[in-house]
């Protein structure tokens, strides 16, 4: 009984003892809230880096090779979403995150609200790089404030129109520039047994990013609160859109990146895609047999006679709270995504597409690609570039928010509900879930 | 327990006693063979694709049949993902039976110990502890593996081996098999004999004791390797460094980067298909044991 007692007690100290070191550990991350200075510090730097993008060692070793004063460590694993910002999280819950890291634009927001960014706008040298870059990329990382940069943009996923040249040719179908024209040719190209396009229910960047193009905000935040329009008036015309072709029949709904998804654009079952840059690699290993048979033109437009293009992806390279070095960090960051060096390997290793206006004219982005019959795919993608609406912002629960649109879209295809309502029960679970995270949203 | 919900004729024993065979219907014994047959497709249809797709190069995998040969490429397969990124694969494979290995080992001598005091020992508060190890077999590892990382964290103990080694050598259901096992087969008389003939108890413990338990020893190393080796979310929450990864994880990580390097496709279908047959081999080592301990511990 005696032995029980103590036993007993010995747990009693030891979880007093863990809840202690969590509060001490909580201490110190408010005594680092205080704005960081961007000074050089004294003496050899060592940096802790965590990407997931294939290759990036490579970059990171010339680098090293010639700043031996500050030493850039690489640690990898999957990509964000898949886990890697959970670990994130954790770490600057531990108070042990590392220095710098990669974190994709639709992050960024999440990571801002929980405290667990610098703004690295206080460095000069980030502030004078700001003109380097695509407008609209630098938005993404300034989250629409004046001031405050959160992340230097490393790559972007302007959107365009891959299409199967020898098939429209074959069957006299023009190559649509209007979305109204894109369904005139949906239609043609049902007749014939096809599906023009696949609709992606799982993926809600790409429906993202037709709401991008037509000039749609899902997310404004003037400073002091978050406002969500998920159902604006933009919204509803691509939400009204899609439900047409889907309710038709024009368009086909095999879960993106699976093997079906795969062998129906192997087979020629589906002829176009409106994707990003970095779908140019999906086609070419998901649909082999096709080598050839594609070309790439500027996304159909809402109103004939416009240029206006959407974004599917992209990612920054931010510098976590708690670092020691922000100077040393931000003078590696900016280097990954603006010297020519960087970029080129980058493009090399991982087909990295570039965020700085510079970085579009590298030489390995200016030839011919076989797979697309050696058109110079990616004039058509640095065009689409200067055409992204600067403007459009994530909010800061987008996991949440992607998970629900998701939902509501799987079952719109089977035919029950419809894509609206979908984005506006997305809404109200997105409004709750932000109050209940204690983010003010305005009504 | 088991004897006292023992039916006649629910063992061969109880048939030869019996000495008439009863008589199956066809009908029952058809079913069974085809509930049999079905689960046995079920099972082992994956593992034929895997093994299909692993030898067939990046275009052919889309393009042929999924479930039949195209060209033999299973080799060449193998040496490009055995040269990828200097070689990573293969330090993923060792490191991956380092963790498996060591920690099941080490995890298999702390519960038979433990089983081994819980089931011969008297002392005060023996139920106590053994409700609570119990009570550990509920609690799903992958909720511990968030707070470990923060304990972890606080003796900078994350990105190590250590990290994925420690948590390993706890095994709960590993000491309650024990002490069950420790109880029925590790005869009193026997300890009271070796202490007789003055062996302490360490040395009856691992000298007497242990071989009369090997079959659950066994069980238990089995149960945890094969749980280490397929342990994903702790290496996730711990590891950044890729040379630390197990196979698992590194799989994983490759396949969530599919989208940047498409060949990357093959090498996670040919590293799947090497990574499992570390558990085949080891399953077929200590099959004998095992069946055997799982005989002994329901018939005892």
């Amino acid at each position: 009984m005696q032995h029980t007692t103590r036993a007993g007690a010995i747990g009693v100290a030891l979880l007093a003892a863990i809840a202690l070191a969590g509060c001490s550990t909580g201490d110190s991350d408010s005594g680092t809230d205080a704005a960081a200075s961007c000074a050089p510090s004294d003496g050899p730097v060592t940096l802790e880096f965590t990407s997931w993008i294939p290759g990036i060692e490579d970059a990171v070793k010339m680098w090293n090779d010639e700043n031996p004063d500050i030493t850039v460590k690489v640690q990898t694993g999957p990509n964000g979403n898949s886990g890697t910002y959970q670990n994130f999280f954790s770490q600057l819950e531990a108070g042990n995150a590392p220095d710098l890291g990669q974190i994709e634009y639709d992050a960024i927001s999440s990571f801002r609200v929980q405290n667990g960014l610098e703004n690295i706008g206080v460095c000069d040298e980030v502030v004078a790089a700001k003109d380097q870059f695509i407008p609209w990329t630098w938005g993404q990382v300034t989250l629409g404030t004046a001031d405050e940069v959160y992340g230097v943009p490393q790559d972007s996923g302007p959107m365009a129109l891959f299409y199967r040249s020898d098939l429209f040719e074959a069957n006299g179908i023009a190559v649509p520039t209007t979305w109204a024209e894109y369904k005139t040719a949906a239609e043609q190209i049902r007749a014939l047994g096809g599906y023009i396009t696949n609709f992606s229910t799982s993926d809600i960047n790409q429906f993202a990013g037709f709401v991008w193009q037509a000039n749609g905000d899902w997310f404004t935040n003037d400073g002091d609160a978050w406002t969500v329009d998920l159902t604006g008036d933009e919204s509803t015309t691509v939400a009204e859109y899609w439900q047409d072709l889907i309710d038709n029949d024009l368009v086909s709904s095999y879960p993106a990146w699976t093997e079906e998804w795969n062998n129906a654009y192997n087979s020629g079952e589906v002829w176009s895609w409106n994707s990003a840059v970095w779908g140019a690699n999906s086609i070419s290993s998901g649909a082999p047999d096709t080598a050839g048979n594609w070309s790439v033109a500027p996304s159909p437009q809402w109103e004939a006679g416009q240029s206006s293009a959407g974004n599917w992806g992209g990612s920054s390279v931010a510098v976590f709270k708690g670092t020691e070095h922000l100077y040393e960090a931000t003078k590696f960051a900016l280097w990954l995504n603006t010297s020519e060096e960087a970029l080129t390997a980058l493009n090399v290793s991982a087909n990295i597409y570039p965020a700085t206006t510079e970085g579009l004219s590298l030489p390995s982005l200016q030839e011919g690609v076989e797979f697309y019959g050696g058109q110079a795919i990616y004039d058509v993608f640095a065009e689409a570039a200067g055409q992204v609406n600067p403007d459009f912002v994530w909010g800061p629960t987008m996991t949440q928010t992607y998970a629900d649109v998701s939902d509501g879209f799987k079952k719109a295809v089977t035919g029950q509900g419809t894509l609206l309502e979908a984005l506006s029960s997305a809404q109200d679970s997105t409004i709750s879930t932000l109050k209940a995270q204690s983010i003010p949203v305005a009504e | 327990m088991s004897m006292l919900t023992r039916t006649r004729g629910a063992t061969a024993d109880d048939l030869k006693i019996s000495g008439t065979k009863p008589k199956e219907s066809m009908i029952s014994r058809g079913a069974a063979l085809l509930i049999m047959g079905v689960f046995t497709l079920y099972f082992l249809v994956p593992i034929w694709w895997l093994f299909v797709s692993a030898t067939k190069d990046r275009g052919q995998f889309l393009t042929t049949p999924s479930l039949w040969f195209a060209d033999w490429n299973l080799w060449n397969n193998i040496g490009d993902l055995i040269n990828y990124g200097d070689g990573v694969y293969l330090r993923w494979l060792i490191n991956s039976l380092g963790y498996a290995g060591i920690g099941a080992l080490l995890a298999t001598i702390v519960a038979g110990m433990c089983g081994y005091a819980l089931a011969k020992y008297r002392f005060p508060g023996r139920e106590l502890f053994f409700n609570v190890i119990l009570g550990g077999v509920l609690v799903p590892a992958t909720a511990l593996a968030l707070p470990l990382f923060l304990i972890f964290s606080q003796v900078n103990l994350t990105n190590t081996y250590w990290a994925v080694l420690l948590p390993s050598i706890v095994s709960p259901f590993g000491v309650y098999l024990s002490r069950i096992f420790a109880a029925a087969s590790v005869p009193d008389e026997l300890i009271e004999a070796s202490r007789i003939d003055g062996a302490g108890e360490l040395r009856t413990f691992f000298t007497v004791s242990i071989r009369l338990m090997t079959p659950a020893l066994v069980t238990v190393f089995l149960f945890q390797f094969v749980a280490i080796w397929n342990n994903f979310f702790l290496p996730l929450i711990m590891l950044r460094s890729e040379e630390l990864f197990p196979v698992t994880f590194g799989l994983y990580a490759w396949n969530t980067q599919l989208n940047q390097i498409p060949e990357l496709r093959t090498y996670v279908l040919v590293g799947s298909l090497l990574s499992v047959i570390p558990l085949i081999v080891t399953f077929l080592l200590l099959q004998r044991f095992w069946r055997n301990g799982l005989g002994s511990g329901s018939v005892k």
